[in-house]
């Protein structure tokens, strides 16, 4: 059995007298796509919040790569090689999406900071934001502004921005959020490629992408992990039926 | 044939210099549901942007009732029986849920049967459990169903909907289907934009099919369910 690269157990977050994350344990091993649904309001987002540190438990244990990350500040999980990408998309929209990537490459290597030399000017960081680029389906827009982008384009630089730090997990929040059927079909063959090189927790309501790209599914009900399983164990759930899917059984 | 209840004809809108629409026609009669289709960036929310006077048409008619708005504010336009259920919801977070739906209430489109908070409450009773709740306490299924309950509020003669089912878990979608289906039935007039094509043949009367800001194609259900070429073509499914 391959050998887990997130295990988060017994977690649990209070917001006043609302129980967001209600004792999750989640295993994510290495090499795997594991998908997180769940209805609105089920606590996905705040349960990713804590695995990426923006959020601190109140109680429970976040083991990444074989080291209690619990209680690391965000920054450091970035650099243990956790990277999270947002429901919204965060990017710097004054700049082209190499200058975005080369920041981001940048700020995980500490290679520079050298604030009288243009970010570009260094080769190799630009190297591999082309690089990065390419890989997010982004190569012949490096030089494009990133707000000029359209929103499809966004989303893959944001992978992209994640990519940069080199990470060994990627939290993905609603990729296919805004797509049309197209852009949703280019993000899932993205992520499908990005397998092969990083581990993807990933969170989404499309259950085409769902089905086409997890290897496990957990679902996330009232703060609790009621099911985890491969798609066809889902989709078989009754009890996964009645919270989330409905009669919405799809691929 | 019923009354033609908003007529657009030759609508051209810009962002500073770039042209969005070049000259969109399309009319929605009275106790329709007409979809509005094409990829992202053709030019569906800036044709709603431009109904709802929030982007200035630079060109172009458009017509409520037979009277021109596409001149008059926001405001206006929203008091002269057109509600919008916007892309991201934007409900007050710092309201409850009935201070959301009161703010709004009236009759617009002075109906003798109108459309009222505990109305709305009755159509999704996970509301009316909230009702006390901020909306910034709401998940996005719940934040959905109380925008669409404040644009009902308002008795609307138009009530358009632009990605209503965004985000939403596949449960509260079938809600928000079956939801718009009940408001059909009852005779209310919509434009709704979304992306789940097969839903929205079963929903609409007619379809409106954008690419590059001009009308591609236009149609029924059962001709946009019978061509699948379009789908392809136009909505890249």
């Amino acid at each position: 059995m391959a050998e887990n690269l997130l295990r988060i157990e017994s977690l649990h977050k209070r917001f006043g007298g609302i129980v967001a994350t209600d004792g999750v344990t989640l295993e994510v091993e290495r090499g795997e796509v594991h998908a997180l649904i769940g209805p609105n309001g089920a606590g996905k987002t705040t349960l990713i919040a804590q695995i990426s540190g923006s959020l601190a438990p109140d109680a429970g244990r976040i083991v990444f790569n074989g080291a209690d990350i619990t209680s690391l500040p965000q920054h450091a999980r970035v650099t243990a090689g956790l990277a999270r990408s947002y429901q919204i998309t965060s990017i710097f929209k004054r700049f082209s999406v190499e200058q975005n990537l080369a920041l981001a490459v940048q700020a995980r290597s500490g290679s520079s900071f050298g604030f009288w030399r243009p970010v570009a000017s260094e080769t190799a960081l630009e190297d591999e934001a082309r690089a990065i680029a390419s890989q997010v389906g982004l190569a012949e827009r490096v030089n494009a502004i990133a707000g000029s982008l359209a929103h499809a384009e966004q989303r893959s630089l944001e992978v992209g921005l994640a990519l940069a730090t080199n990470p060994k997990l990627l939290l993905l929040d609603e990729p296919m959020a805004g797509l049309g059927p197209d852009e949703s079909q280019r993000m899932i063959a993205l992520i499908h490629h990005l397998r092969e090189s990083v581990s993807v927790l990933l969170v989404e309501h499309d259950m085409d992408a769902v089905f086409q790209l997890a290897d496990r599914i957990s679902v996330l009900v009232s703060g609790a992990i009621i099911a985890t399983g491969t798609s066809g164990e889902i989709r078989a759930n009754e009890e996964v039926r009645r919270a989330y899917l409905g009669d919405e059984i799809t691929g | 044939m019923s009354d033609v209840l908003l007529k657009i004809t030759g609508l051209q809108t810009a962002y500073g210099q770039s042209q969005v629409l070049f000259g969109i026609e399309m009319e929605i009669r009275t106790g329709e549901v007409v979809a509005l289709l094409g990829r992202n960036g053709m030019g569906k929310t800036t044709t709603v942007r431009s109904i709802m006077g929030l982007t200035r048409a630079s060109g172009g008619a458009i017509e409520l009732r037979g009277k021109r708005i596409e001149r008059a504010s926001p405001d206006a336009i929203a008091r002269s029986g057109v509600a919008l259920v916007p892309e991201g919801r934007q409900i007050f977070p710092n309201l409850t849920v009935r201070e959301n739906l009161e703010a709004f209430a009236g009759n617009r489109n002075g109906t003798s049967a109108p459309w009222t908070v505990e109305k709305v409450f009755r159509l999704f009773p996970r509301l009316a459990e909230r009702a006390s709740n901020m909306g910034n306490q709401l998940s996005g299924g719940e934040q959905q169903m109380l925008a669409i309950g404040r644009a009902l509020v308002t008795n609307p003669h138009l009530m358009i909907l632009d990605e209503a089912t965004e985000g939403l878990a596949p449960l509260i979608r079938e809600e928000i289907w079956a939801c718009l289906a009940e408001l059909r039935r009852a005779g209310q007039t919509i434009l709704v934009i979304d992306k789940y094509v097969e839903r929205l043949i079963k929903l609409a009367d007619r379809h409106t099919i954008i690419e590059r800001g001009r009308v591609a194609w236009q149609g029924t259900s059962a001709e946009l369910d019978a061509d699948h070429g379009l789908w392809h073509r136009y909505l890249g499914v």
